[in-house]
């Protein structure tokens, strides 16, 4: 009972106050190289939330920034179903409060964050933090570990969103990663351009553009191409039941 | 990855919002309060050409191969418009590049190539408001570790509150729907 209580307040403290950690700087193997023919991204020291934010988070930013309310917002910065799910304009209600918020939008995202002095981790963050099981850094090639994350996709839809931080922590302390919901990310806009559109030679829009032709390492690795396939399809002001985010800061300056 | 797309919503449950129908009026670039820079240093508004029918889009002056070309484009779209239209309309030219395009960089891009600065504006945003503002244009860009920018090309014509009433990636030659929605008062 003592034990249980203590893993309750545990669970408590992440979902109520800002908690964040540390999380070294490393040269990452992305499914999205950053350059062609980078075989790795530098990734600087950053610290990521331990968990998704929550309605009750979110709902404090809405009280301090009325521009925010459901039904204030410009329809260019949030589509209609805007923090539908929410009892009123500014109150979420008892029922979801705990649960990781979800329909709002990337510059919803962005400004909670922002007024937190922090921003939205950069899809490369995200994908280095989730790359860790609950015992080493980069578990991507550990079959077992892929497995269970990708369980989630064929059984998530049917349950309700557990509370935020409510998952076990992985590798760096970090919770909600897999098995809760999408996450914004800062760079959500260039997960669709090439990387490099220069090569492809015809002189009308591809050749500049690109957009559409995403190049793509590690294609096996199907719970991050679905993660991408969503992000990609997702316009910043658009809305999802199953669209949340967490939040990120700079440790000293980028490399 | 259209398929991959289908999977996912499929197994979510959940789609986007669906977006507003066609009679819901086009939302406005203005809601979005951006503080930029010009090619004289003067600190500017993305509604600084309020009340003017306005094509906006987003370059690099560095860029080798297409910033000329959307220059070309632009000029291309104004040319085919009555004088009356031309001169009512402004255009808004921003830099995806904080660090190299500086107020001083647009101003030499402004008069190497002639750029009559008193309708047209260079602007330089630092970081965030690139993000923020590319991601109102709809349009997908990234920053190459060469200090290179990827991006797609899109020229969005707004209404005179900002409304982006309509977009075009056509380079080259000036895109007939851009046409119309300039004309179209």
């Amino acid at each position: 009972m003592a034990l249980l209580l203590a893993l309750l307040s545990g669970v408590a403290a992440v979902a109520s106050g800002v908690v964040d950690v540390p999380i070294s700087g490393a040269k990452f193997e992305s499914v999205i190289p950053e350059a062609p023919g980078a075989k790795t991204t530098t990734i600087a020291p950053f610290r990521l939330d331990v968990a998704l934010v929550s309605n009750a988070d979110f709902a404090r930013f809405v009280r301090a920034h009325p521009e925010w309310r459901r039904g204030s917002v410009a329809p260019l910065l949030a589509d209609g179903g805007y923090l539908q799910h929410w009892a009123s304009v500014s109150e979420p209600g008892k029922a979801v409060a705990r649960k990781p918020v979800t329909q709002v939008s990337w510059f919803a995202a962005s400004a909670y964050c922002e007024a937190r002095g922090a921003r939205l981790p950069r899809w490369h963050e995200w994908e280095m933090a989730a790359a860790a099981s609950d015992t080493v850094p980069d578990a991507r090639s550990d079959p077992a570990w892929r497995q269970r994350i990708l369980e989630w996709y064929s059984t998530s839809a049917r349950g309700v969103l557990p509370d935020a931080g409510a998952s076990m922590a992985n590798y760096y302390g970090v919770r909600d990663l897999h098995g809760v919901a999408w996450e914004w990310v800062l760079d959500v806009g260039s997960m669709m351009v090439s990387n490099d559109s220069r090569e492809q030679g015809d002189p009308d829009l591809k050749r500049f553009c690109g957009t559409g032709a995403l190049s793509l390492e590690q294609k096996d690795n199907y719970a991050l191409m679905m993660r991408i396939a969503m992000l990609s399809s997702m316009k910043a002001s658009y809305t999802s039941s199953s669209m949340g985010f967490r939040c990120a800061t700079d440790v000293g300056a980028r490399p | 990855m259209k398929a991959l797309l289908i999977s996912v919503l499929l197994l979510t449950g959940q789609g986007a919002w669906a977006q507003s129908s066609a009679s819901a009026p086009a939302p406005s670039l203005y809601d979005l309060h951006e503080r930029l820079v010009d090619q004289d240093g003067a600190s500017v508004g993305l509604d600084v050409y309020r009340g003017h029918r306005v094509l906006v889009t987003m370059f690099y002056s560095s860029c080798q191969a297409t910033c000329p070309l959307i220059i070309d484009t632009l000029r291309a779209v104004e040319r085919k418009l009555d004088a009356p239209q031309r001169d009512g309309l402004r255009v808004l030219l921003i830099s995806f590049d904080p660090e190299r395009d500086t107020p001083k960089a647009l101003r030499e891009v402004a008069e190497s190539r002639h750029i009559d600065t008193r309708r047209w504006k260079l602007i330089h945003a630092d970081e965030a408001a690139v993000r923020r503002i590319a991601a109102a244009l709809d349009i997908q860009y990234r920053r190459l570790p060469s200090g290179e920018f990827n991006h797609a090309t899109v020229i969005s014509a707004l209404g005179t509150g900002g409304q982006m009433v309509e977009r075009s990636a056509v380079l080259g030659h000036a895109d007939e729907a851009l046409l119309r929605a300039l004309g179209n008062p």
